[in-house]
């Protein structure tokens, strides 16, 4: 039993008491302690919760109990995920020090499946980034090099994952935060259909795109946690109340005959590295030996998503992130008594957002006000509508559509925080399956020639047909593994301490 | 031309309730004009016979039963209050002196 093992190897040493998940937790926090000074994926560890919860979870099983077959596997939340009495922060200031008095749906789900949550990982300040430099924290640095980016918004959780810092993690992917971070480093992330799994106790960045999912190092173990979290709940009104399809049996299949595999022409050529065009094309032919069917699509309006994204994703922050006012939670700045309340909320909001926060929320005043509604943010929910037919015309002939997950692979820290425009480039290949509220999923295919870096390989499916790109996935990253004859990350160079 | 000039900028932080320095205000005019320069593309697709969509799912007025279930204590809704008083927020001044 090695940290470095699987989340369901680790389960079933803990299901065969090899190990009890206080020995599995120890280790995990061990390793966070020799290796997180340099990577930085945490912003808070909750040892004593951890460790309660995992002597509880032994406790059971030294009983006899039943238990679910994640119980006792260690997890790394990401900071946008509110636990009780553990401070949450979205990586803002405005938030620093805040406790949340209850728990979101998802935390409830990963505790009653006896899932011990290490701590919070490091994210871009309220979602609102690629690289999480946004962070008020500090930046993450990626394992595979770490004066590079590890992608983001959910850069703490991916990083945590590469650095074996933790087998699970949750992110949240609004335009691509799951599945860039995992792209970048080398793991494998999954956004779920939006409505899959709740949004109680999310954040919320932008409420019409924000969705929760499951990030790993194997396909199989995403699709473990992706059963844990998944689920109608009456408390999120956009939560879909149907079965969850099953992702678990789909990872295991390992057949993808006569699978047809829609290859998106939009989504490659002009400014995608070549390495990554050369990984994604590798790829596609180990899936062709596999007997899938390969067919080339056209979504020609995948060309707006990206604008039409950040004209929605600013408007709809402009409006949730109201709720920081200095009244109910957390910064108040200025309150000497004299000032209003509403200069004291002017002043709070000035200290208390950094520079992309305070970007796009005037973005989205801007393109709600009126006199420009129409041809900002209208328009931009019209080509939503455009990019949904694109899919509808694509799914009619193809099981799953499938991509690069980036244009690139992980770009050095600083090298694009100074130009906003270049930085929303990242998220071209992963925001159209948010505008059309489908499922995607980033795996790595690969290291790059130019810099031995991971790529990643993002499949699509229709909404709740998240099991088929589990299915692709998982027979993808077998023959990719029978090809490497090890694990991606054993490529990557081991960090100082590391277990 | 520039699409939003730094007056615009002030007003809009006056509206969103943000507080900016000359600094910031001459510094976000400039990015949000590159901005707004890329991303009104979206008007090139955007014809009258386009239906806009506001949301992936095609649901509405969505209801739950009415049952009470335990929630939140006045303590635990105040925790993360700034300021609190006799078990309300406690807010600064909302009406002027005169």
């Amino acid at each position: 039993m090695s940290i470095r093992d699987s989340a369901a190897s680790m389960a079933a040493a803990l299901a065969k008491k090899e190990i009890t998940s206080v020995e599995l937790t120890n280790q995990h926090f061990d390793q966070i302690n020799a290796v997180d000074k340099d990577v930085h994926a945490f912003l808070y560890l909750d040892k004593e919760g951890a460790l309660a919860q995992a002597k509880e979870v032994d406790k059971k099983r030294a009983a006899g109990e039943k238990l679910s077959p994640l119980a006792g596997v260690p997890l790394a939340l990401k900071d946008v995920m509110v636990q009780k009495d553990v401070p949450t922060t979205c990586g803002s200031k405005i938030l620093e020090g805040w406790k949340p008095p209850y728990d979101s749906t998802v935390v409830s789900k990963l505790k009653a499946a006896g899932i011990v949550i290490l701590g919070k990982t490091n994210m871009d300040e309220f979602a609102m980034g690629s690289s999480t430099e946004n962070s008020a924290f500090g930046p993450t640095h990626n394992p595979w090099d770490l004066s590079r980016i590890p992608g983001g918004s959910g850069g703490g959780s991916s990083a945590a994952l590469a650095a074996f810092q933790a087998p699970l993690a949750i992110g949240t992917d609004t335009g691509g935060s799951i599945r860039q971070p995992a792209a970048v480093t080398g793991t494998v992330g999954v956004k779920p259909t939006y409505g899959a799994v709740s949004r109680y106790g999310l954040v919320a960045f932008s409420s019409s795109l924000d969705q929760a999912g499951p990030c790993a190092r194997t396909v199989l173990d995403a699709a473990l946690l992706h059963q844990v979290i998944a689920g109608f709940d009456p408390k999120d009104s956009t939560s879909i109340n149907q079965v969850t399809p099953d992702v678990v049996a789909a990872a295991k299949k390992l057949d993808v005959k006569g699978v047809k595999i829609g290859v998106v022409k939009q989504l490659a050529g002009d400014g995608y590295q070549k390495g990554v065009e050369n990984k994604f094309n590798e790829a596609i032919a180990e899936l062709v030996k596999l007997g899938a069917e390969i067919i080339e699509v056209s979504c020609p309006n995948f060309e707006y998503a990206l604008a039409a994204y950040y004209l929605i994703a600013p408007s709809e922050c402009s409006s949730n992130l109201a709720r920081f006012d200095s009244i109910r939670f957390g910064l108040r700045v200025g309150d000497d008594g004299a000032r209003g309340a509403e200069e004291v909320m002017n002043l709070t909001r000035q200290a208390g957002f950094g520079r992309e926060v305070k970007r796009r929320i005037i973005l989205g005043t801007y393109a709600l006000s009126s006199g420009y509604y129409d041809a900002y943010y209208g328009s931009a929910q019209k080509v939503r509508t455009l990019i949904k037919q694109d899919f509808d015309k694509a799914f009619a002939k193809c099981d799953v559509l499938v991509s690069p997950t980036t244009p690139t692979t992980a770009f050095k820290i600083g090298e694009k925080s100074n130009d906003p425009l270049a930085m929303y480039l990242n998220d071209i290949a992963t925001i159209p399956v948010n505008m059309a509220g489908i499922g995607g999923m980033s795996l790595p295919c690969g290291l790059a020639d130019e810099d031995n870096l991971p790529v990643g390989f993002q499949i699509m499916s229709p909404a709740m047909k998240d099991d088929r790109m589990y299915l692709v996935g998982g027979a993808l990253e077998a023959a990719l593994l029978d090809k490497w004859k090890k694990p991606i990350l054993d490529f990557a160079p081991k960090l100082v301490g590391s277990k | 031309m520039s699409a939003i000039s730094r007056d615009e900028v002030a007003n809009l932080a006056r509206l969103a309730r943000i507080s900016m320095s000359d600094d910031e205000l001459d510094h976000l005019a400039g990015e949000l004009d590159v901005i707004l320069g890329a991303v009104k593309r979206v008007q090139e697709v955007a014809s009258a016979d386009v239906k806009p969509t506001s949301h992936p799912l095609d649901v509405n007025n969505v209801t739950r039963e009415d049952v009470v279930t335990p929630s939140l204590s006045p303590e635990q809704s105040l925790s993360g209050a700034p300021a609190t008083a006799e078990q309300r927020f406690k807010v600064p001044q909302i009406l002027g002196e005169e």
